[in-house]
């Protein structure tokens, strides 16, 4: 038998008030979970960035649009927009054309090694930036095995380590719907005397137009805030607007440049993040409508796409990293582990070793990862509630666009954001190493949004509401329900979480102190400076933090969600 | 006081659009109460409201007398069993089905769930995945749960209109069995009349948010209201007094008569009809029939046979139903 519910006594207030003002309660109860994750970000990231860019409109007499129009006014400057524009839309158009034979063949058809073969290519997607810049540096330069093409620092090789990093983006993006396409429409349109040729236009192609569309609006993203790897490969009269920023703060000094330089960079990426945002939404929808994944076995008219794709795997992904490791192991003296040995070598200089760089490194990762899964974990809960007023659905569509703004603001723009503001009052954190963790931890958020949203997000409102019915309370259905649901995206987080912190070097490098480098920025220094056993540790150093970024990641795609995201 | 649930004038709405109007009605201690409609008539709009799902905009949700508005839904002891069932995915059956049972000991539990799935029909199923499950299946696993938790009142929204027809004539029965065996009053929404009537004490017809009848299955069958309910239960065509008589009704009363499904029977002495159409199925054979009106009317014949040209029929006072006539 039940027992009266203790509410029951309230009843004689007038119902509707009474409700109303239960709903109101309910409201600000959201509001305080929300006000956390938002004061994070209005500290570490407006105020930071927002300062930055105030620096482009004031001088020592005050407002001033001359330093901006004046860096507007510069051919350097429109040079600088085309080079990275130009960059962006080629690598682009390659990793869509590369992309979309390995989405089929990865997602469409079936064959032994299918979860390998995926895992080999989400993996360069996680690897530092300026391991993949070493990496393709090894393979092209004068002694590398591919040295002979001439295409050390040229605009190729850019291309090239731009399609590594964004080959998985359009694979998985365009694979994951397309592996959820209903095949019967497409058996329908052949039924009809459609061609192969005319079902795929007519029928495939605008069913993933989204997928392709949100897929490259990302890989647009991800080309125009590429930093670290243009710094490594490209020579100097190559330049994007992230490494301007770079070069105009840290060699010229030139704020006020950099800071117009910050506006142009957030133009450029807000257009892609809108695009980006719009394509994702509409194919959210387009999933919800499609069933469980098919897929066929492999037949003799998929030849064309293993092709392609053993190619892209062999000569794009392998061959690169497989360069890096053999040359790490070649020493003065032949082949070996000497240049692991030097890693841990004392100097007289008294600056750390690079295994030094790297325990300050996984110290750094783990804090950083700690901020972004916490602050993810409140912005991801909340962004997957489901309002029942139109009010509450638009102020959540916002705050949904508000948390994905990290992604589309560069890491040099918050790392130099970080160094002008929070090195005085009233916050003084320029001496302390919580700095670096928490500009990691912004540069991740975006990213341990998107893994664990979608998982929340999956989960039917019905259950909540069964389990309301069966009495369970609030706090049950978040421990009973969501946690157990949501647990292998927290797997997921946590990777890409760690695996972005550990090789963060945008912001990182304008905050880490000389005596406390992380290993990205310590392989950075290395490769800048003369000698053979300099270059011979920078190579090894760089192995051992793609090894590092790649277990983690590995660890990750093994816990989380099998076909749940796009990226 | 009032024992049990009162439903009293609820409107449930949807922006603009009325989905309960001022719809009233109550289940006592025990009883079932069927709630049929067409798709859209707000009969599952009303049950989110009894259950706390959706806001009442007036009128109030009452149990034992005592207004619910202020109970959330985890503290009203309403269970509500899902058309897809909504089990856990993570949790196996036996897990599924004690959800309700968590503050209770271990094995108090585990003997709770076995005799519960005994109940449905489905024992020694507890390490059972949720994916292993058919549709039948899982419906039977929801009803264990929903029961465990020893609701007030057990809430059911289409629970087998996902099961194909088999599957949902036994487990029809499995349904009254289980609210039977336990005593538990339920509200039963259903688009399928056979369903409502074979479980239900009392069946209330709504059509677009309103309540048109409801009454115990033979008087609703016998007595519906209005030309409304009796459409929806069946009947057609509406004759007129002179209309029956003209059909060998010669003493038909004043009123417009409804003619039930099984009303027109050959009768070798009766009136000639035209055959318009026919199809045969389940034993029956069913001619469309030109009556002397000018409308069309249903006779049903046992057995598949070929059909005349004409039938010979008259109308059968026991299978009509009386409406009160336009005039009074």
């Amino acid at each position: 038998m039940h027992k009266l519910p203790r509410t029951a006594a309230v009843g004689v207030i007038a119902p509707a008030a009474a409700v109303r003002r239960r709903q109101r309660t309910k409201a600000w109860l959201w509001a305080a979970v929300a006000v956390v994750p938002l004061a994070f970000l209005l500290i570490f990231f407006v105020w930071p960035v927002t300062a930055l860019l105030a620096r482009g409109f004031f001088d020592a007499s005050g407002f001033s649009l001359n330093g901006v129009s004046e860096v507007l006014a510069a051919p350097r400057t429109w040079r600088i927009v085309s080079q990275t524009l130009a960059q962006s839309v080629v690598a682009t158009v390659v990793a869509v054309l590369l992309g979309l034979p390995g989405a089929y063949l990865l997602y469409r058809t079936r064959f032994p090694g299918r979860r390998a073969l995926r895992a080999v290519v989400s993996i360069p997607f996680v690897l530092p930036s300026v391991v993949v810049g070493v990496a393709f540096r090894s393979l092209l330069d004068t002694g590398g095995p591919l040295g002979f093409l001439g295409w050390d620092a040229s605009f190729p090789a850019l291309i090239a380590a731009l399609v590594f990093f964004n080959y998985s983006v359009v694979v998985r993006t365009v694979g994951v719907l397309w592996a959820r396409l209903d095949p019967r429409t497409a058996q329908a349109a052949r039924s009809l005397g459609a061609s192969r040729p005319r079902v795929w236009w007519s029928v495939t192609m605008p069913a993933l137009a989204p997928a392709i569309a949100s897929a490259a609006a990302l890989t647009f993203l991800f080309c125009a805030a590429a930093f670290g790897v243009v710094l490594v490969l490209a020579d100097q009269s190559w330049g994007t607007i992230e490494t301007e920023i770079w070069y105009q703060t840290t060699q010229l000094l030139d704020l006020p440049a950099a800071a117009a330089l910050s506006i142009l960079q957030l133009v450029v990426v807000g257009i892609s993040l809108l695009v980006a945002d719009a394509t994702r939404h509409r194919q959210e929808r387009a999933l919800r409508l499609a069933g469980r994944p098919t897929d066929h076995r492999l037949r003799v008219g998929d030849l064309p796409s293993v092709l392609i794709t053993a190619a892209v795997i062999v000569v794009l992904l392998a061959l690169p990293m497989s360069a890096l490791v053999v040359r790490s192991l070649q020493t003065a003296t032949g082949v070996g582990l000497g240049n692991y040995v030097l890693l841990f070598a004392v100097t007289g200089t008294g600056l750390p070793t690079v295994w030094q760089a790297t325990l300050t490194s996984l110290q750094t990762a783990a804090v950083a990862t700690m901020i972004a899964l916490v602050l993810g974990g409140m912005v991801s809960y909340l962004l997957s509630r489901r309002p029942a007023s139109v009010v509450g659905r638009r102020v959540l569509r916002s705050a949904d666009a508000a948390f994905m703004l990290p992604l589309g603001v560069s890491a040099v723009t918050v790392g130099f954001g970080f160094l002008i503001t929070l090195n005085r009052p009233p916050l003084d954190l320029r001496s302390s190493w919580i700095l670096i963790p928490i500009a990691q931890a912004i540069v991740a958020l975006p990213l341990v949004v998107r893994s664990l949203l979608p998982t929340l997000r999956a989960i039917d409102p019905r259950l909540h509401q069964a389990a309301a019915t069966l009495g369970a309370s609030p706090l049950r259905l978040v421990t009973s329900i969501d946690a157990p649901l949501a647990w292998r995206g927290f797997g997921l987080a946590i990777g890409f979480a760690f695996a972005t912190s550990l090789g963060e070097f945008g912001a990182t490098t304008f905050l880490a102190r000389p005596d406390r480098p992380t290993l990205p920025v310590e392989i950075f220094h290395l490769i800048g400076r003369p000698g053979v056993d300099n270059q011979g540790m920078a190579l090894a150093a760089s192995v051992i933090l793609a090894v590092l970024t790649a277990s983690v990641m590995a660890v990750a795609e093994w816990i989380g969600p099998k076909e749940s995201r796009a990226w | 006081m009032v024992s049990g649930l009162t439903v009293d004038q609820a409107v449930v709405r949807y922006g603009d659009t009325i989905a309960v109007d001022r719809l009233s009605l109550n289940v006592a201690p025990g009883e079932i109460v069927a709630v049929i409609g067409a798709s859209g008539s707000g009969k599952s709009s009303l049950l989110r409201a009894v259950a706390g799902l959706e806001p009442l905009v007036s009128g109030a949700v009452r149990w034992d007398g005592v207004d619910q508005a202020m109970v959330p839904t985890h503290k009203r002891g309403f269970a509500v069993m899902f058309q897809d069932g909504q089990l856990f995915p993570h949790l196996n059956v036996g897990a599924n089905v004690g959800y309700a049972l968590y503050k209770r000991r271990r094995g108090e539990r585990e003997r709770r769930v076995a005799e519960l799935l005994q109940l449905v029909g489905l024992p020694g199923y507890q390490e059972r995945a949720i994916t292993e499950l058919s549709g039948g299946q899982a419906q039977r696993v929801a009803l264990a749960r929903s029961l465990a938790a020893e609701p007030r009142l057990l809430l059911l929204d289409e629970p087998l209109s996902a099961l194909d027809v088999g599957m949902r004539e036994h487990l029809a029965e499995v349904l009254a069995g289980g609210l039977r065996a336990t005593g538990t009053p339920a509200l039963y929404v259903t688009h399928d009349q056979d369903e409502a009537f074979a479980i239900a004490d009392r069946v209330a017809v709504v059509k677009q948010g309103r309540l048109l009848q409801l009454d115990a299955p033979s008087r609703l069958w016998r007595h519906p209201d209005s030309r409304e309910v009796a459409e929806f239960l069946g009947y057609r065509p509406f004759l007129s007094t002179a209309e029956a008589v003209a059909l060998g009704w010669s003493a038909a009363p004043d009123a417009v008569i409804a003619v039930g499904p099984d009303a027109i029977v050959p009768d070798p002495a009766g009136v000639a009809v035209a055959v318009n159409g026919f199809s045969a199925g389940r034993g029956e054979t069913v001619f469309e029939i030109e009556l002397p009106s000018g409308q069309s009317g249903w006779l049903r014949v046992r057995g598949v046979v070929d059909p005349p040209d004409r039938w010979r029929v008259r109308l059968d006072p026991a299978g009509c139903a009386l409406l009160s006539s336009p005039r009074g």
